[in-house]
């Protein structure tokens, strides 16, 4: 027998492998399974520590006065929880099921550089170390936000920042080569017949992705280097009193940060454009026009990042501009959603649990894209901007979105990693008590933000009280929830019913055409792709 | 810190509605504020009803097509006709959309021809506001007790949105506002006028107000800007002119006689005991945001000022950093935001509380003689 990369135990491996057992297999390993599984498990180990920060943001906010946090802590949470979330787990959770999937998909062996590919791995647990290292750092870790504007980051920031920027340089040097890696292995590996247009959407999508990723994380980087310049070096990019100027930051931020946002939603097309299918037994709607949009959102993305500082004072042409490109996106991402629904039209469905993942995305995925299009509309953004109806909109998109995607992902790969299938009553369980509580948590926050409560306060005026009461109560719920599904898939690792080949009635692909588990090494010789 | 939280829990049980809880966007006093109210309903009625279509489609497959049921399926995979359709029609409702609001947001840009102009000026964590065409200006802090925030004492009906010296401005009348920053980036926002703008240090940025009901108009700062970014909230009052002017012209009085009294007072030593009170008070008013109210500061954010050479020796160093600030840092200068006497009774009180013991007095004189003018 076979074993999968992602089983807890590797005593037993494929006959024509001699990798090194233990811990060292782990350390060296240039196979893309085993790559992706370390990916995985690094993500969910983020997941649930950055989701302990959002419950000690939730715990404060259960009512208002100060109860259990200083402001200071309180500013900190915030910011980490959003570092591990966007790098920690959201981007290398895409990964490693890039890692497991790409080759799969197109009949590869490996990724194209085996070797980057560790390393591009081992350096991310270094990244967060420091920056987890940081929060005990006197005067604290980052407490700036997420998105580190100038001066707060720069002048006004506590030491640790130089241990902040060190970090996020790391993981966008290990972004940068996951996302090499997996062009030119599409590039250059696919099997005989696989043209592009008959590459599965997960592949072309992350296709996509990987040139998002390499073109704006070196922005990114800038960014980060010039906050370190002008705190330690006397630099003033972001200074007036030195010539420069505070929101040229937001400008090479949201450069960076707007194609950021595709990058962490594209492939989640990806994979509920594999799912949906599989369980309507009917092929995908619009298989050219999905290619198009996912190209079409990626190319305007990079028109669109001054949505993001509508209230900084911009001249009306620019908030024109900016504002017609951002409504423009909600064209191509529509025309996603309407294949989605027109696959599922007259299709034979049934509702396995990555299938309710997938359509709970739809749905809620397409919510999160209309408080998106409210939000583009620039008089209205005044109003908006800043409050918890900006931190609705993107906990929809982020956590019902591209979180969902990757449990959708999970539970429909996990037969093919672990050659069993999961426990479907337990994962069930996993999704209703998730989907009830993800709206508890976050659909109330549109009220509240409406009514005018500014985003990243630790304290809040009375007439929020009640809404942040049942806000918090779902976040409780929704972060223990999560533990089930850590149960679902150890047990699935450890055993369960022996999943075939293809485990899914609809599903379609060559990763199906291999045994399950996936042996160690697939496709050494090329399949054929009529 | 697992008693505190489940102590938390319990005291929130008996917390029922107490007020009604608002669940749309603020409609708002002006004439822009209801324009972008009804812009946002129409953005989101037309949201529900794209909503009710998508969605309905959806919920109609998966109730009419599953397998379960029997359901073959279908076969086919694309339609021109349908693709171009849906990539059209929602073209258009766009371009519906987008009319109203370029026409809003170029009322809303519009700040040329207005009767008043304030500038107004955020620090950590305050606003300054100061009005052009009088010699008025002032400081405007949080007003709710620390007591209540600790949850020490019941919390007030207008808990953390209420100011010492709210912004006052005349109804009927366009009120420009120039908004700029003394350190990180704020946003000035109050809902009710549907104003939201940015204070970038070192640059200026314009919106602009017409209110026409008198009333009290509450907002908060909207951009994350340091340890106490959740409590600076703004406060605006709107007057019928008359009254308005009879305000202004009070307040240049009291400002000019406030003026006249400090250099009266130049003259006179205060007592220890009276420097030390007005002094703690100052301290905990303007200073204990940062350097906490033990005088310890938080390590690496904000320095201590227990047994420090400054606070021990250099008493025109000393006397110095509070009068201008230190470039560079969250320190800043308290020249204009406190008296004479109040500069010299805070660092009287830093000097000798906390096991400081200097034993020095510190008169308003001091201070003056430190100052440029």
């Amino acid at each position: 027998m076979s074993t999968a990369a992602g089983t807890m135990d590797h005593h037993d491996h494929d006959h024509h492998h001699h990798a090194p057992s233990g811990i060292t297999r782990w350390l060296f390993t240039t196979n893309h399974k085993d790559i992706g599984s370390m990916y995985l498990w690094f993500s969910f180990i983020m997941f649930l520590l950055g989701g302990s920060m959002a419950l000690v943001i939730r715990a404060e906010l259960f009512q208002p006065g100060l109860q259990l946090v200083d402001p200071h802590f309180f500013n900190q949470m915030t910011t980490v929880h959003g570092l591990i979330m966007v790098f920690g787990a959201v981007m290398p959770a895409f990964t490693g099921l890039a890692n497991w999937m790409v080759p799969m998909m197109i009949g590869a062996p490996d990724m194209a550089l085996p070797r980057m590919n560790n390393w591009s791995f081992w350096i991310l647990p270094f990244a967060f170390a420091i920056l987890l290292a940081s929060l005990f750092m006197e005067g604290g870790g980052p407490a700036f936000g997420w998105t580190f504007y100038a001066p707060l980051s720069t002048t006004y920031s506590s030491d640790s920042t130089a241990l902040f920027v060190f970090s996020v340089h790391i993981m966008g040097i290990s972004s940068i080569m996951g996302a090499i890696n997996v062009i030119v292995t599409i590039m250059n590996m696919r099997a005989p017949g696989m043209t592009y247009m008959k590459m599965p959407l997960f592949v072309w999508t992350w296709f996509i992705t990987a040139f998002l990723l390499i073109a704006v994380m070196p922005v990114l980087a800038a960014a980060v280097t010039m906050v370190l310049t002008d705190k330690y070096f006397g630099t003033s990019f972001f200074d007036a009193a030195g010539g420069g100027d505070p929101v040229m930051f937001q400008h090479i931020f949201w450069f960076f940060g707007h194609p950021e946002v595709y990058i962490m939603i594209l492939p989640s097309f990806g994979i509920v454009s594999a799912i949906i299918p599989a369980f309507s037994r009917k092929p995908l709607f619009g298989y050219a026009s999905m290619v198009y949009a996912t190209a079409a959102i990626a190319g305007l993305s990079f028109l669109v990042w001054a949505h993001h500082m509508f209230t900084t004072g911009m001249p009306v042409a620019a908030a024109l501009f900016f504002m017609y490109c951002t409504m423009l996106i909600s064209v191509p991402t529509g025309v996603k959603v309407f294949n989605w629904v027109a696959t599922m039209w007259r299709g034979a469905i049934t509702f396995e649990t990555p299938m309710l993942f997938a359509l709970a995305f739809v749905i809620l995925f397409t919510i999160g894209g209309f408080s998106g299009l409210m939000l583009a509309i620039t008089p209205v953004d005044f109003q908006y901007h800043d409050t918890y109806f900006v931190v609705a909109h993107f906990h929809y998109v982020l956590v019902t979105g591209a979180i969902f995607s990757i449990m959708a992902a999970a539970y429909y790969w996990l037969p093919k990693w672990t050659g069993h299938m999961y426990n479907e009553t337990l994962a069930k369980w996993h999704f209703w008590v998730s989907l009830i509580s993800v709206n508890v948590l976050f659909f109330p926050m549109h009220f509240v933000g409406l009514a005018g409560m500014p985003r990243r306060i630790p304290d809040y005026a009375l007439q929020f009280a009640d809404i942040n009461q049942i806000v918090s109560i779902g976040a409780f719920v929704f972060g223990l929830s999560q533990l089930i599904f850590l149960v679902v898939v150890v047990k699935c690792i450890r055993g369960g019913e022996k999943a075939p080949a293809k485990p899914w009635e609809g599903a379609t692909g060559l990763e199906w055409t291999v045994p399950s588990p996936a042996p160690y090494h697939t496709f050494d010789t090329p399949p054929e792709v009529k | 810190m697992s008693t505190r939280l489940i102590g938390a829990l319990l005291a929130a049980l008996p917390f029922t509605a107490s007020a009604q809880s608002q669940l749309n966007l603020t409609q708002g006093v002006t004439e822009i504020s209801n324009r972008v109210y009804d812009l946002h309903m129409t953005i989101l009625y037309i949201c529900i009803v794209i909503g009710i279509v998508v969605f309905g489609a959806m919920f109609w497959s998966m109730i009419a097509h599953r397998k379960s049921r029997g359901h073959k399926p279908a076969t086919f995979h694309e339609n021109v006709k349908v693709e171009i359709l849906w990539t059209v029609i929602p073209f258009l409702i766009l371009i519906g959309m987008a009319i109203p609001a370029t026409s809003t947001l170029i009322a809303m840009e519009d700040t040329s021809e207005s009767d008043v102009t304030v500038l107004i000026t955020g620090s950590q964590w305050k606003w300054h506001y100061r009005y052009f065409e009088h010699d008025v200006e002032y400081f405007s802090l949080l007003a709710t007790r620390p007591d209540q925030i600790n949850n020490k004492l019941p919390k007030g009906e207008n808990y953390l949105l209420e100011v010492d010296r709210p912004l006052v401005i005349p109804t009927g009348q366009k009120v420009r506002f120039l908004i700029t920053s003394d350190d990180v980036i704020h946003s000035w926002w109050v809902p009710a006028f549907a104003v939201k703008k940015d204070a970038n240090p070192g640059f200026i940025n314009e919106a602009w107000t017409k209110v026409d009901e008198p009333g009290i108009y509450r907002g908060q700062c909207a951009e994350l800007c340091g340890k106490d970014h959740g409590y600076m909230p703004i406060v605006v009052i709107a007057k019928e002119p008359a009254d308005y002017e009879a305000w202004i012209t009070a307040q240049q009085t009291a400002q000019r006689e406030a003026k006249a009294e400090e250099q009266r007072l130049l003259a006179m030593s205060m007592t220890k005991q009276e420097l030390m009170e007005l002094g703690e008070r100052v301290y905990l008013g303007s200073c204990a945001a940062c350097h906490q109210p033990n005088g310890q500061g938080i390590p690496g954010v904000f320095p201590t000022l227990v047994g420090t050479e400054m606070v021990t020796n250099d008493i025109n160093g000393h006397i110095d950093i509070v009068l201008y600030g230190k470039q560079g840092t969250s320190m800043q200068a308290f020249g204009n935001m406190l008296s004479l006497r109040e500069i010299a009774a805070v660092v009287t009180y830093e000097r000798n509380a906390w096991g400081n013991n200097t034993g020095e007095l510190i008169q308003a004189a001091d201070v003056n003689a430190r100052t440029k003018n």
